[in-house]
């Protein structure tokens, strides 16, 4: 059912956990779905410093929680805000079909984390 | 060193008992007979087909001919819900089940409505036994059949089927039960139970997959699903499947023989599992525990995390089990029998079914409890619902 990179992502997650002091948070999901995603990040000079998921869901849930943090860490927010959730399958390997819907929240949490930094600096989002 | 392996999924399926597959092998081959078959040939194949046939009837107190084999527990369901349904002329009818029933009964049912039938889905307690009161009330008239599981799949809760029945046969509704989990894991006696139809499912009890029975009590009306020539009472038409009903026969007979030594055997098994998850991890609970429960069958919630993690950390440590989690099912709902019990959505999404068998041991059980410790952490330690350490 699953690729060998999301058992390998499953098994041995990159970037569990929460940093101190984030610079943006962002958490999406629901229980009745299943998963529930946060991320918080760290930014120097408009680049991911820094970023730690946390994850309650399946095996494609925490796999690309963890893939996500792996494209992203090093990237300016902008480059990060162009990753799509289909992006982060496709980088797994795919995903199965059932699993795309609920499973794969890991592009939206980050981007509701960018959201969040920039409210936080600026008191709204990007572009606005 | 070759790893460890454990298999504690026996409600989904089971392996075939030794015993049944050497009872089965000569049916393929030197007793190759057709059943319908008049010369020696098809008459020992009919002999042996007769002899299964006696054999599940003496597991659950009915004669020989009131069992008719079928192709597993999903076709007696259905053979016992519409075909009892389409033997009258009528074309609506009130149909009673429970909101916690297998989908082989559910699905069933929810297509008898689309077909004009009404239905009414009886509720369970936190406990997973069955709402009576509702049950009373929803009685009316116009009520041909309710459908109520023995056991229940996912739990292992066991309904007042005694009960159940009473109330039925009081008000003239034929009752039906899916004893696909039930039979061979604990006595069953339709006669005092009252049961009218009864479905068994052979690749549960140690029988091959693809073969499973209908007890149908004499007189009880059906139509059959498949037409043909005069099989099985005419109730199911086609060439038996002549080495699977001995198979089914065979385990059936074990079963009967072994039951109250298997009965203590596997809740001894099932307590000691149960109670050393309990010790050896926090914040968890099972599910139905209040309830009367098959001895093979423990249902446990895991907070905070989501049961297909626990189910493949399980699998890389050689442990099978099963979860009710939306994410395994492919659903995307969480289990419909802990949701009629009543259980939080994040809990029952992190519940995991651990059942036993005939081959599980001590060594097995004391392997699950010290692995799972180490994984309940390392997911815990990724999840956003659990508290913070320290």
């Amino acid at each position: 059912m699953y690729t060998e990179k999301v058992i390998e992502h499953f098994h041995n997650p990159k970037n569990v956990g929460e940093l101190d002091n984030p610079d943006g948070t962002g958490e999406i999901g629901n229980a009745a779905c299943g998963d529930i995603m946060r991320i918080t990040i760290h930014v120097i000079d408009g680049v991911i410093s820094d970023i730690k998921f946390k994850t309650f869901g399946c095996a494609a849930a925490i796999a690309t929680s963890s893939m996500i943090t792996e494209m992203v860490k090093g990237k300016s927010l902008d480059e990060a805000l162009k990753i799509t959730n289909r992006d982060v399958a496709e980088e797994l390997g795919g995903l199965p079909k059932q699993k795309m819907h609920c499973s794969n929240l890991a592009a939206d949490t980050l981007k509701a984390a960018i959201e969040n930094y920039h409210e936080r600096t600026n008191g709204k989002g990007p572009g606005s | 060193m070759k790893k460890k392996r454990v298999y504690m999924d026996y409600n989904a399926t089971s392996p075939v008992l030794p015993e049944v597959l050497d009872a089965m092998i000569p049916f393929f081959t030197d007793v190759c007979g057709n059943p319908s078959s008049a010369h020696r040939y098809g008459r020992e194949a009919r002999e042996a087909v007769d002899q299964a046939r006696e054999r599940v009837g003496l597991l659950l107190n009915a004669n020989m001919d009131e069992i008719v084999f079928t192709g597993g527990g999903s076709e007696s369901d259905n053979l016992a819900l519409k075909g009892h349904l389409f033997s009258t002329k009528e074309t609506s009818h009130h149909i009673i089940t429970s909101a916690v029933e297998h989908h082989a009964v559910i699905n069933t049912v929810d297509w008898l409505e689309e077909v004009g039938h009404d239905v009414d889905y009886i509720g369970v307690g936190e406990n997973g036994a069955l709402d009576i009161d509702e049950l009373e009330e929803a009685i009316c008239e116009n009520t041909k059949i309710a459908s109520f599981m023995y056991a229940n799949n996912e739990t292992g809760v066991i309904f007042d089927i005694p009960r159940i029945s009473s109330i039925l046969k009081k008000n003239n509704i034929v009752f039906h039960t899916d004893a696909v989990q039930a039979t061979g894991k604990i006595p069953i006696d339709v006669q005092k139970d009252g049961i009218d139809l009864l479905s068994v499912s052979g690749h549960k009890m140690g029988a091959p997959k693809g073969i499973g029975a209908l007890y149908i009590r004499k007189g009880i009306r059906l139509m059959p699903l498949i037409h043909g020539g005069s099989h099985e009472f005419g109730m199911r038409a086609g060439t038996e499947n002549v080495p699977s009903i001995v198979g089914m026969g065979m385990a059936a007979e074990l079963s009967r023989k072994r039951l109250a030594e298997e009965t203590d055997r596997l809740t001894r098994l099932r307590d000691r599992l149960e109670s050393g998850i309990l010790n050896a991890v926090p914040d968890v609970s099972v599910n139905g525990k209040g309830a009367p429960r098959l001895p093979n069958t423990t249902n446990i919630s895991f907070h905070y995390i989501e049961g297909e993690g626990m189910l493949l950390g399980l699998d890389l440590e050689g442990v099978a089990v099963s979860s009710g989690s939306a994410c395994t099912t492919g659903t995307l709902k969480t289990s419909h029998v802990l949701s009629a019990m009543n259980i939080d959505a994040v809990i029952a999404q992190g519940s995991i079914r651990f059942s036993l068998g005939p081959d599980s041991t001590d060594d097995d059980v004391d392997y699950v409890i010290s692995k799972i410790p180490e994984i309940v952490e390392r997911l815990r330690a990724m999840s956003p619902l659990a508290p913070r350490k320290g």
